[in-house]
């Protein structure tokens, strides 16, 4: 346990001592969201919209942002590059496992992750009017759900990787499809249906998220059992193929 | 009991017996060596010994303790230092001690390991901006804050320059000191010669010697040669006649007596007697080196 914590401590310590990523992280999805709405034809109701604000359209996709960026291309290259030094491999001679510092990588984001949605959500209510989500347990869900699945895909990558390099490019190709499906890309009301309907099965689940937030009804269960599913294989999946060296 | 006990151990890849049949133990309080060229097994041995790789056939016991079935408890007792393995880059000296403190139950000081070391001026320098040689002694201290009984050092001076290889090694000995077994990999001919109490010759995954490096090199009869400047002429065959010389030359007023055995109290003892002295006297022994190649029929370094 104690072990536990001091890996964890350590390792946010080393990630202050990353800015760039630190910035991306906690404060891009912020900074987009911010850009869009000053432009005001985003921030009024729109025709074409059915009488919707883009901004209140967007934000859902904001979160997508979020995980994509934390789940695929933090965990993933920082997990890769500790590999290919020999960090974890050091750690397996020692009574620690490295699957410590995974954890404390995976704690960390997570936390990162809601600090960053919460930040859109707080400026998004405070200087935009985008109202909080309707449904807040099942936009918990959703959100919870849909990082883990991420997650899973993040180390999959991470484990089948042979080295750094492959695992960064790897990874971003797997997060320009997430950030496409979830759209952030394109905004959703512009893909097409077939898109559409992938990418609510996509990780982490553009169409639940948006449903608790600025749907009428909570997002539907069938969604929420899919990305479990998903997430739950991933993560096995994962564990299975993971080697620390 | 010897503290770490390898018998007839095996390992496969690719069907090719990397290690095959190696058999060696350590006692409790030694330096002890496994010497050998690159691709000898050497690392494959230790790594197996650490627990990082199972056997293909063979056991081992380190302290008692099987590597494979027992590894947790091991890895209290054990520590290692890997050849190539590195820290994260942004990762101070003394958060590194830190974090593998927190892995043992009774670490030791690290504040004074940093010293015994030469660290502490280091304490909140990143690891990538330490030098090649400190961060060979921050990989020996986290091999070392756990109180292992055993410590297993592979490849410890790779690619350091000689000031700070000699300085390296006497920190090892300082070590051994204190009660820690040493297993140390290494394939610097002069290393193995000054650290170890035994060693291990490696080669093509088989022991092909096991000794003491004094052992070894009385076990490998080559000639040695003393060289000396004459205080005053001789007549050459008050040497050449001794039992245990073989040759005499000269060259620009210096003498070169080539010989075995007892040869050098023969040619002090006969020089001595004629009231000879010899300056500049110089003597050129049988280096392990020379054990190496006359044991495997070719030099370390091929």
């Amino acid at each position: 346990m104690h072990a536990m914590l001091k890996t964890t401590e350590i390792e946010a310590r080393l990630l202050t001592r990353e800015p760039l990523m630190l910035f991306f992280s906690l404060a891009f999805p912020t900074i987009l969201l911010t850009v869009l709405a000053l432009v005001p034809a985003l921030s009024e109701p729109a025709e074409d919209m059915g009488g919707v604000r883009f901004i209140d359209h967007f934000a859902p996709s904001v979160v997508v942002l979020t995980l994509a960026l934390v789940a695929l291309q933090g965990v993933p290259n920082v997990l890769a590059g500790y590999r290919e030094q020999g960090v974890l491999r050091r750690l397996s001679v020692t009574p620690a496992s490295p699957a410590l510092i995974l954890f404390a990588q995976l704690g960390l984001n997570f936390a990162m992750a809601t600090i960053s949605t919460m930040l859109v959500m707080a400026v998004g209510r405070l200087a935009f009017d985008i109202p909080l989500p309707h449904h807040m347990a099942g936009f918990a869900l959703a959100f919870v759900v849909g990082i883990i699945a991420l997650f899973g895909v993040g180390l999959i990558i991470a484990a089948v990787a042979p080295t750094t390099r492959a695992a960064g490019g790897m990874a971003t190709v797997a997060y320009l499809l997430v950030i496409f499906f979830g759209g952030v890309m394109l905004p959703r009301f512009l893909l097409p249906d077939t898109i559409t309907r992938l990418g609510a099965y996509a990780p982490p689940g553009v169409q639940a998220l948006a449903d608790a937030w600025t749907g009428s009804a909570p997002p539907q269960a069938s969604h929420l059992l899919i990305m479990a599913g998903i997430a739950v294989l991933s993560a096995a999946v994962a564990a299975r193929l993971f080697r620390w060296e | 009991m010897a503290i770490v006990e390898v018998k007839d151990l095996v390992k496969r890849y690719d069907g090719r017996a990397v290690v095959d049949g190696v058999s060696f133990s350590v006692e409790e309080g030694e330096i002890f060596a496994i010497l050998g060229p690159n691709g000898a097994g050497k690392t494959t041995t230790v790594e197996i010994i650490e627990g990082l790789r199972a056997p293909d056939g063979g056991t081992v016991s380190v302290t008692g303790l099987d590597p494979q079935r027992d590894g947790g408890r091991l890895r209290q007792r054990l520590g290692a230092q890997l050849q190539a393995s590195r820290l994260p880059a942004k990762l101070k000296v003394r958060e590194a001690l830190e974090l593998y403190s927190s892995f043992y139950p009774d670490p030791a000081d690290a504040d004074h390991l940093l010293e015994q070391l030469g660290l502490s001026a280091q304490r909140n320098t990143v690891f990538e901006k330490l030098s090649g040689g400190q961060q060979q002694r921050l990989s020996i201290a986290l091999a070392l804050i756990g109180r292992p009984e055993v410590a297993v050092l592979d490849e410890l001076t790779t690619g350091l320059d000689p000031q700070a290889r000699r300085a390296t090694w006497d920190l090892i000995e300082r070590i051994r000191d204190t009660g820690v077994t040493i297993l140390l990999v290494t394939h610097f001919m002069d290393e193995a010669e000054r650290l170890s109490d035994r060693l291990a010759i490696l080669d093509g995954g088989r022991v092909v010697a096991l000794d003491t490096p004094g052992g070894l090199v009385a076990r490998v009869d080559t000639e040695q040669r003393i060289r000396f400047k004459p205080s005053a002429p001789f007549d050459d065959r008050l040497l050449t006649t001794l039992p245990h010389v073989t040759a005499l030359s000269h060259r620009d007023g210096q003498v070169l007596v080539r010989g075995n055995g007892d040869v050098l109290h023969e040619v002090t003892s006969a020089l001595a007697l004629n009231r000879i002295i010899a300056h500049d006297l110089r003597i050129e022994q049988a280096t392990l080196d020379e054990a190496f190649v006359s044991l495997t029929g070719r030099p370390l370094d091929s």
